[in-house]
């Protein structure tokens, strides 16, 4: 994208450098007129005595905006008015180096759209004598979110991409943070300490439940899944699917993305790690495998559901008061299911044969083997049950944070790391206590960083436990190398 | 569909200041993963420092002499953070703590409580930190052609970035040519194959890993300063992908190999500038948009790294024999 804007802005300043006519006519005009109305959309081009600024206004997507009308001010000249052309281009000769307001008429826009970014009118841009100086300014028709053409890779560096979920501004945004921070300060008769508290433990339980499966899979493999995240966006998306598009109920909803978690958890250990095991890559190869797979599946969710918020249910649910705070019947919901589904899964591992053996191979693979336990089929359980396990916290989680996205659960994949590296790896119990104790730091953290620091904060105490104690909380020591 | 026009586009893709910042980073990468058997997943990180370095001390008006040397001393202290706690753990926990690292890199570069530094999300524009590099060329401010490629002499992307670009990737490769005959570079070969073995010679093999961490960080850097001279810092433009392109770029090209990484990082993008261009021309625009076609590219992007991981490791100048990939 970017590249497309530099090749446009080059061929604007090729088609300036055209001829020494129109350098000299700029010149004048520009010494000439000392006055407001010009419509200077002539090309200017720099030279030692002449700085060009060059305003592009688009819509991304649909291509540029013409008949914007800009207003460039500063260094004590008399401001200077323009439109841009059918190109969306406008450009003026300015004479004096220094820094230039550009103000966009927003009434001038397109009709029904608005700038993507209303606090960066006017924006100041600096222009150096014998230069080309640029600006883009994008406008959005409404509805739009703030990230269109993100896409998850490098070459996009002109648009935000929406990696977090503290995206620039976006009326989404807004949204995810509504039961975390912005709620938790701005509802009246609410403690924000105890809001806070509240918040990060329902967090940190949706969040248990999305990374057990990772922990459970490294237990049993010591594989370290990079593309767990991507199950979890499975669940998110499948969910957004049945209750947006095939307006099914939503507990069918949860119960199909479960199964569609499920179903790919078995085909990608039956015909992606088993043959590699089959093989004897090694497991830091797998682990390579696990990051091109999350790259391959990230940007295939791109391609179907595009950069949009893509909410599960519309419309937030009704919040109640419970002593000092507000929860939501939806995260009611959510967090009872999270509850008994993870007592389940402790009942199942520590009480049933299926369990006792999960734990074994987890312990060691060839004595298990030896005991007559079948490996193989318990990992393609634990496959299978991890990515159900990630499927159903990612579809709670999209209704947590009220939306998901593409990259919703590629961004909470170094906070699962994070909550089963600090839990202990391998160690089930340690994985729901990890994610409790990140999401309680998550949310609490907002108390003294800034909202979109948040995440970060969990990382620093991911990098603080590897320093102290590698093993995590529940670890056994002996599994570090 | 216009295929001149499309050959145009690869090489000038394949030859533009993207592919040698990847080329750069990705000799890093070879240093740290070729040579000494780390696996760093924060590359990118790197990049991103390298480039706030450069861009923010030349705002605060140092000469672009003294920018390069900022960007490579915020390399080499991150490098000492991240390596001093981590290089005694196993291979698996640098890769956590790496890409966990660079993330908070990433996170703090767009923070809104830095707007002020880093221009927070929108990043800081490349006019702001450009002049200096540009007013270093030797040439004249004009628009030169060669063959079918035109380009301004020096401004942003320009003939100016491509030779300094070029040409320290020539001088990187120089330098890993040098390094692998070395006696320490044999000492990092020993540590990729047999670590304790190493130690039981009496080496230092900490020492010796956290020396590869610094030694790759810096060359990111560079890549990362070459990266941003032809656009702008944005903290988003270096985040996790491109790490794992940079990964991509290594195995294709064939790691603890001198040339691997360049001929990755231009067969990487050749290949995808031309699937791009390819189907852009073949699929009628109504049927899938520009940006789904992007999607594809770095689909196949992903399939490509899981197939070259599995099926040839050693990428297509590697000695099989060489690269055993082990967990450290």
């Amino acid at each position: 994208m970017r590249a497309v804007a530099c090749r446009d802005r080059s061929v604007a300043l090729r088609r300036g450098a055209g001829g020494l006519l129109l350098t000299l006519l700029t010149a004048l005009s520009t010494l000439g007129v000392v006055g407001p109305a010009h419509a200077a959309t002539a090309p200017c081009s720099p030279d030692d005595a002449t700085a060009c600024l060059n305003v592009t206004v688009t819509v991304p997507g649909t291509g540029p905006a013409a008949g914007v009308g800009l207003t460039v001010a500063g260094q004590g000249a008399a401001p200077v008015q323009v439109t841009t052309d059918d190109a969306g281009k406008a450009s003026v000769a300015l004479t004096a180096a220094g820094d230039y307001t550009v103000t966009v008429d927003e009434a001038t826009l397109p009709a029904g759209t608005t700038l993507k970014d209303p606090a960066a009118n006017p924006a100041t841009v600096t222009v150096a004598l014998g230069r080309a100086a640029g600006r883009i300014v994008q406008v959005l028709p409404p509805g739009a979110d703030g990230a269109v053409e993100a896409s998850p890779t490098d070459d996009t560096g002109a648009t935000a991409t929406p990696d977090d979920a503290d995206a620039a501004g976006g009326e989404a945004e807004a949204g995810a943070e509504a039961e975390s921070s912005a709620e938790a300060s701005a509802a009246p008769g609410t403690n924000r300490y105890a809001q806070l508290l509240l918040a990060g433990t329902v967090f940190g339980l949706l969040l248990a439940l999305a990374s057990l499966g990772a922990n459970l899979i490294y237990g049993t493999t010591g594989l370290s899944n990079f593309a767990h995240g991507e199950l979890v966006t499975l669940g998110g998306m499948v969910a957004f699917l049945a209750v947006q598009r095939a307006h099914l109920p939503l507990w069918l909803a949860i119960i199909l993305a479960t199964a569609a978690g499920a179903l790919l958890g078995w085909f990608l250990n039956r015909f992606l790690f088993r043959p590699l095991r089959r093989r004897g890559v090694g497991i830091t190869q797998q682990m390579i495998v696990t990051i091109g797979l999350s790259l391959a599946l990230v940007s295939a969710y791109l391609f179907f559901f595009s950069a949009q918020p893509r909410p599960v249910v519309s419309g937030i649910s009704q919040r109640m008061q419970l002593g000092p705070v507000q929860i939501s019947a939806q995260s009611l919901v959510s967090v009872s299911i999270a509850v008994a589904v993870l007592a389940l899964v402790a009942f199942v591992l520590a009480r049933t044969r299926t369990g006792r053996a999960t734990r074994a191979v987890s312990d060691n693979p060839a004595l298990a083997a030896a005991t007559g336990i079948k490996v193989e089929s318990v990992i393609s359980q634990v496959w299978v049950v991890s990515a159900a396990l990630a499927s159903l916290g990612g579809v709670l989680l999209s209704l947590y944070l009220n939306t998901t996205r593409f990259n919703f659960g590629s961004t909470l994949l170094l906070l699962m790391f994070a909550a089963i590296t600090l839990g202990g790896l391998g160690s089930p119990l340690g994985a729901v206590i990890g994610a409790l104790v990140i999401g309680l730091v998550v949310e609490l953290s907002t108390l003294v960083l800034p909202n979109d620091m948040r995440y970060a904060s969990a990382l620093v105490i991911l990098i603080l436990v590897l320093l102290v104690r590698p093993q995590g909380i529940l670890g056994r020591a002996e599994r570090i190398g | 569909m216009d295929f001149g026009q499309l050959a145009t586009n690869v090489l000038t893709e394949m030859l533009g200041p993207t592919a040698i910042a990847y080329a750069l980073a990705a000799i890093g990468l070879n240093i740290h993963f070729g040579l000494t058997g780390l696996i760093n997943m924060g590359q990118a990180g790197f990049m991103l420092l390298g480039a706030y370095g450069f861009a923010i001390s030349t705002i605060q008006g140092a000469p672009v002499w003294l920018a390069f040397l900022v960007a490579v001393a915020a390399a080499v202290v991150f490098a000492l953070l991240l390596g001093l706690p981590t290089l005694k753990l196993r291979g698996d926990y640098l890769a956590i703590v790496t890409i966990a690292a660079a993330e908070i890199v990433r996170m703090i570069g767009r923070s809104t409580a830095l707007t002020e530094v880093t221009g927070g999300a929108e990043g800081l524009t490349g006019n702001s930190f450009k002049a200096t590099f540009q007013d270093a060329s030797p040439f004249p401010d004009d628009r030169w052609t060669l063959g079918p490629i035109t380009l301004a002499t020096n401004a942003s992307n320009s003939w100016w970035l491509r030779i300094v670009g070029w040409g320290l990737v020539l001088l990187a490769c120089l330098f890993v040519w040098r390094l692998v005959r070395s006696p320490w570079g044999r000492v990092l070969k020993g540590i990729r194959e047999d670590e304790d073995a190493v130690r039981a010679l009496g080496k230092n093999v900490y020492g010796y890993k956290l020396q590869a961490l610094v030694l790759g960080g810096i060359f990111g850097a560079l890549g990362g300063v070459v990266f941003v001279l032809a656009s702008s810092v944005q903290a988003d433009s270096l985040g996790r992908p491109v790490t794992f392109n940079t990964w991509t770029i290594l195995l294709l090209g064939g790691a603890a190999t001198v040339l691997g990484p360049v001929l990755g990082s231009l067969l990487f993008w050749a290949a995808l500038v031309f699937v791009r261009g390819f189907l852009r021309g073949v699929i009628p625009p109504d049927t899938l948009s520009v940006q789904q076609i992007e999607q594809i590219g770095w689909v196949l992007v992903g399939l490509t790294l899981m197939a070259l991981i599995v099926f040839r490791p050693q990428g297509i100048l590697g000695d099989k024999k060489e690269l055993a990939i082990n967990a450290r």
